[in-house]
Order: C-alpha cells, then structure tokens, then sequence
C-alpha cells in the first residue's frame, strides 16, 4: 500500500481572503486552498500525524478524506510494496518546480495514477516513507505528471525530545515545495498561566513549564533568534525584565532593571536593543536598553500626563509601534526607534472608538494587530500599516493579545468563546479558528520565529 | 483597718511619752529605773514594728497603683495603635479607567495625612490595583496612576514624598472574585501598607 498526500485544487473555501506573501509555483492562488489526503503506512504513524496536522493547520490546503479511506488503492500498478519503491523514486527525482519525473523515477513513482488524481482536481500527491532514521517526503506534481520535489530529513528516535520538532520541519518544507513558502510547524507559543510563563508547540502539543521562579510572571516575548525570551516578573515591589535561555533555562536580569516597574519587553531584530515599558512617578514611559552590552539605556518618549507602553518593532528595526494615552484613551502610536516622529498609527474616531491595546507588528512588517474595546468586551483588530485602515476580525465573545505566527497569516490570540479563556489561533486568509489550548487562564501569548532549520533537501 | 492601726501607733506613743516624764530621777531609783527603760524599750520596738508594717503596706499599695496605671497606659496605646493603623490601611476607590481621586475619598486620605504628620517615623507604601475588564499590561501603568495619585495627594498635603512608596499590580491581585461591576469596583483600588515606623503609633 502506497501512502499518498492527494493536493486537490479546491476553490470552496472562505472568500475574505487576502492576496499576500511570496508566490511560487503554478498551484498556489490567493484565495484557493489545494485539497489534501493522507493514508497510513504501517510504521510511520506519528511522523505521519504530525505531518498531515501541519499541513492541515498551515490552512493553504484543503484536507480531503477518500470515501473508503484506507481501503482505496490509489496506485494503480502492482509493485507498490512496502516503502521500497517510493523510496527509490525519492532517491532518484529532483526537485525542480513543476520538472516531470524522469525515467526510473517516474517509473518507480508510477504506481501513482495520475490521471485519476487530475480527475480528482488534484495538484499534488505526496509519500512519505521512512528507512532508519530517515525520512522521505516526495512531493508529486499531479498536473505535471511527475516528482515535483523530494525531502530527506533525519529523524531523531520517537522517544527524542527533538522527534516532534524535526517532522514539523519536514512539514514546513513540503509546504515551501507545494506553495513556496514555508509553514510554521516548527514554532512554538509562550503564554503565562497562574502567573508562570509555559510554552506549547503550535499544534497543540508538548505543553510545558519554563518559568524557574515562583514569583509572578509577566509578557513574555521571543528574541529574533528564538534562542532566548524575555519576560517581566514581580519582585519586591517592582517590576523586573529578565533573559531567559530557551535551553540552559538559564536567566539574568535585563541591566538596571529593579529600580522601578518595568515591563512589556521586546526584542529589536539586531539582537541587541530591547525596548520596554517603565512606570515611575512620572508615569510609564518607553526606553531602550543595549541588552549585549549592557548599557545605553535611553528613553524614548516623556509622557508627563500620558502613558506610553507596549513597544512593538517592525521587523526592519526602523519603527517601533506603541500604545499612547496622550489622546485620552490608550490607542496604538508609531514612531522611529529612535523616538522621533511619534505619530498616530492606527486611525480612531475620538469620543467613539474605544481603548486601543496590545499591538503586535506582523514579520512580513505589513500589519499591526491589536485588540480594542468595542462595546465593552474586547476584539481583535489588524491595521494594514500602508493604507493605515483597520478592520475588525473577531466579533465572539472578548478577544485579545493577538500574537503573530513567522507567517504573517496567523494569530494567536487569547479568548473566551467557548466560556473561558484560553489561546485560540485564526487564519486571516480563510478565517478559520482552531483553538490552541483546552486549559482556562492562559493568556499574554507570544508566537516563536521559525526554530532551527536542520533537515536538508535531497540536490 | 489602716486608720486603726494609726490609732493604735499613737496612743502607745502618748503612752511612752507619759512614762518618760514620770520617770523622775532615774539614777536615784535603780531598780524602778531598769523596769522603766526595758518597758520603754518594749514600748519603742512596738512602735517601730507598726511603722514598718504601715510603710511596708503603703508601698505595695503604692506598687499596685502604679503596675495599674502602666497597664492602663499600655492598653490604650495599643488600641490607639490598632485605631491608627486600620485607618492608615483604609482603601480608595476609582472609576473605570481612571486615576483621579474620588471627592468621597478624599477625607479618607486627609486622615492618612494628619496620621503621617502625627508618626514621623511612618513610611508607608501605595498600591494600585485594577479591575479585569482592561487590557492585562494596560493595566500595569494604569495601577501605577493609581498609586501615584494617592501618593500626590498625601504630598500635596504636606506629607514627605521620601515616606512613600508606589508600586501597581495592575490586575494581578484582585481583592474580590467576580465578573461582575459589584467586584470590579472594590477592585478598582490604592491599597496602604506601612513598611516602617509602624510601632506604637498616634493618634492625631
């Protein structure tokens, strides 16, 4: 039995679709999700699993079900034993976009039928097979007729806390190969709950805690690099910043922190600027600090009879959005990271709209998230920082703390739909919502950058 | 009982006094002589005995008065002290998604001034405290307006700003459990804390 991935081209779903992000290959169109199936091969179950929930949350496919599952053979020559014959083919095909796959390839991967598959609608087909330690996901271009791309990834043993993290990467490439860009597999999302900052992959699974204290915790953020985050904790009266590595679990407090409340850290992409939030006596006000060298704190805004807080930086450096209450009501403000040129950013009717919180610059740099508060609860909203127009994407129950995921389509977000809160991740393009977590009281998310890179692509 | 004994001291006082001026000539009459001075002795060892017993009697009376007063006193200085320190700690209130200080909360914090003024020695810390309904950070520089607009009041009205310190826990700590406006306005708070001087206060 020969396990295929069946890509049909479907043009049924949402129709709020957005045109954005790279687009590579002859398949992917805005607005259009290619359908997928996936069939079991003995062995491969959990490599599987996580592969085909990947692809189904990464939400650029439609995820089709055969009639009869399992029991229809979608080969259609004899010789589909075991993983022998793909595993040939994957050796021998190339990857180039859209290439037929020659000779003994195509001849090895012939047992895929493809008419039937293009009868079907379908685009791509996909096998996965497994020898050892390795993993090979050949990609076929149905419309094509031929191998599109092979993936060759090394896995580590089930039991290896890597395992999850290297078939998600699997998976965010054969996305690359199928739409040309690459999924968020293997991401992860911090959120506090009961004051202490945990850490869940995006699909749901290997919750864990990463906080080393007891002391209550706040506003976690990712470093570019995704090797360390910050967080601010309640100690002593105050509010201190901390460094946290992802690995050693090893944690230093941010320099100068502890003389006042300090709060809402976030990286700047060069790795060595943190912004953040302090309150004083003069109220709260953003700085900047050099967290390798320790040095060159700076600040940023002088509030005086308004408070600023919440930095967010554009992916560039460039800019940093913020949160100011120099209108009234908090709504969300821009300006250079070096504080000049502080100027409204996302657009509000005085005495009608209301508080604007929360803001979080999308990867892509094109769009701020922030939630607001329409009508007394709270809704997420996007601003698309060219046009500066906002528009509303949540209307269920309070909605809040939007988080970006590396691929600027998705959102994580903290709500209480389904009657308590809990972290819930939508799909702008589709407008899909999943919720991440069944577990009450998780908020404050914060989404990972792509983590390591390691599996290679056969020549 | 006490005026008897003092009775009874002075009439053997009168007594020793009789018999010495009837005494006459003690040399020419030995012998009455002899009698004499050992019943004046007699008579003077009485005497003395009753003083000791009368003075001893008046000290612990006067021991006893005054662990008295000193009980006393303690005792209404510690009520003075618990009177003190619950006024210190009685909480303000504000609006949603304000800091201003309430007119009605403005006679609670006149008496944390006058108890301020009363206590040199008293620092105190304020802490702001909000509601759920904000935005979770938000609300971290919102508690610290709340904070530091008891604190400038207590300034403005004469009290050292070196004595008090600010912090907020946004909506972190909630006094009360609950969704609803009843708990979110006892949320919505400056809490008094002492963190020095706190011992044997005044009143004002």
């Amino acid at each position: 039995m020969t396990p295929l991935l069946v890509v049909l081209l479907l043009v049924t779903q949402d129709t709020s679709a957005i045109d954005r992000g790279v687009r590579i290959g002859i398949v992917y169109r805005p607005g259009v999700r290619p359908g997928m199936v996936m069939l079991p091969r003995k062995g491969l179950d959990s490599v599987r699993a996580i592969v085909a929930r990947d692809l189904d949350y990464s939400d650029r496919f439609e995820i089709i079900t055969l009639p009869g599952g399992d029991s229809i053979r979608l080969a259609t020559s004899a010789p589909a034993s075991g993983g022998a014959t793909p595993r040939k083919g994957a050796g021998r095909t190339q990857s180039s976009s859209g290439s037929r796959a020659r000779g003994g390839g195509a001849q090895a991967i012939g047992s895929l039928n493809y008419p039937l598959y293009q009868a079907l609608g379908a685009d791509f087909a996909l096998d996965i097979t497994v020898a050892g330690d390795t993993a090979v996901a050949t990609l076929h271009d149905v419309g094509a007729a031929g191998v599109r791309r092979a993936i060759r990834a090394v896995l580590p043993p089930a039991t290896d806390r890597d395992f999850r993290q290297a078939a998600h990467r699997l998976a965010d490439q054969i996305v690359q190969a199928a739409v040309g860009a690459p999924g968020i597999g293997a991401t992860r999302v911090l959120f506090v709950s009961d004051g202490k900052v945990w850490q869940i992959d995006q699909d749901g699974a290997d919750r864990k805690l990463v906080s080393s204290t007891n002391r209550q915790a706040m506003s976690p953020a990712w470093a570019a690099d995704a090797r360390q985050f910050a967080y601010m904790e309640f100690q002593a009266g105050k509010g201190w910043l901390y460094l946290q590595d992802m690995v050693t679990g090893k944690r230093n407090p941010v320099s100068t922190t502890g003389t006042a409340l300090d709060f809402t850290p976030a990286f700047a992409p060069d790795g060595a600027t943190m912004a953040f939030s302090r309150a004083t006596e003069e109220g709260t006000d953003l700085y900047t600090i050099n967290i390798k060298n320790n040095c060159c704190l700076r600040r940023l805004t002088v509030g005086r009879f308004s408070d600023n807080l919440s930095p967010t930086f554009s992916p560039d450096g460039q800019r940093i959005a913020f949160v100011s209450t120099r209108p009234g009501l908090p709504q969300i403000y821009v300006m250079a990271a070096d504080g000049t040129d502080q100027q409204l950013f996302a657009p509000f009717d005085y005495g009608v709209t209301g508080s604007s919180n929360a803001p979080e610059w999308s990867p892509d740099g094109q769009s701020v998230a922030f939630h607001r508060d329409v009508a007394g609860t709270l809704q997420v909203f996007v601003l698309d920082v060219r046009t500066r127009t906002v528009r509303q994407l949540t209307s269920v129950g309070r909605n809040e703390d939007p988080t970006w995921a590396p691929d600027s389509r998705h959102l994580a977000f903290v709500s209480d739909r389904s009657g308590y809160r809990q972290l819930w991740i939508i799909d702008l393009d589709t407008g899909r919502i999943r919720p991440l977590l069944q577990v009450s009281g998780a908020r404050l998310p914060a989404w990972s950058p792509r983590l390591t890179e390691a599996p290679s692509t056969t020549p | 009982m006490k005026s008897v004994s003092l009775l009874l001291v002075l009439g053997l006082g009168f007594a020793a006094v009789s018999g010495a001026c009837g005494g006459g000539n003690p040399p020419e009459n030995p012998a009455p002589a002899v009698d004499t001075a050992a019943e004046n002795q007699r008579m003077r060892d009485s005497i003395a005995a009753a003083q000791a017993e009368a003075e001893r009697q008046a000290a612990a009376e006067r021991e006893r008065l005054e662990q008295q007063r000193i009980a006393d006193s303690l005792a209404a200085l510690s009520r003075a002290g618990s009177e003190v320190l619950a006024t210190l700690a009685s909480m303000i209130h504000f609006d949603y998604d304000r800091s201003n200080i309430r007119s009605d909360d403005m006679g609670v914090l006149d008496q944390k001034v006058a108890i301020m003024q009363a206590n040199p020695d008293l620092r105190i810390r304020v802490g702001g405290h909000c509601d759920e309904r904000g935005s979770d950070e938000y609300n971290l520089a919102l508690g610290n307006r709340r904070a530091q607009a008891a604190k400038q009041y207590l300034v403005s009205h004469g009290v050292d700003a070196s004595r008090i310190e600010t912090q907020s826990w946004g909506e972190e700590r909630p006094l009360v459990d609950g969704h609803d406006e009843s708990a979110w306005s006892q949320n919505r708070r400056s809490e008094f804390e002492v963190i020095g001087g706190g011992e044997n206060l005044r009143r004002p």
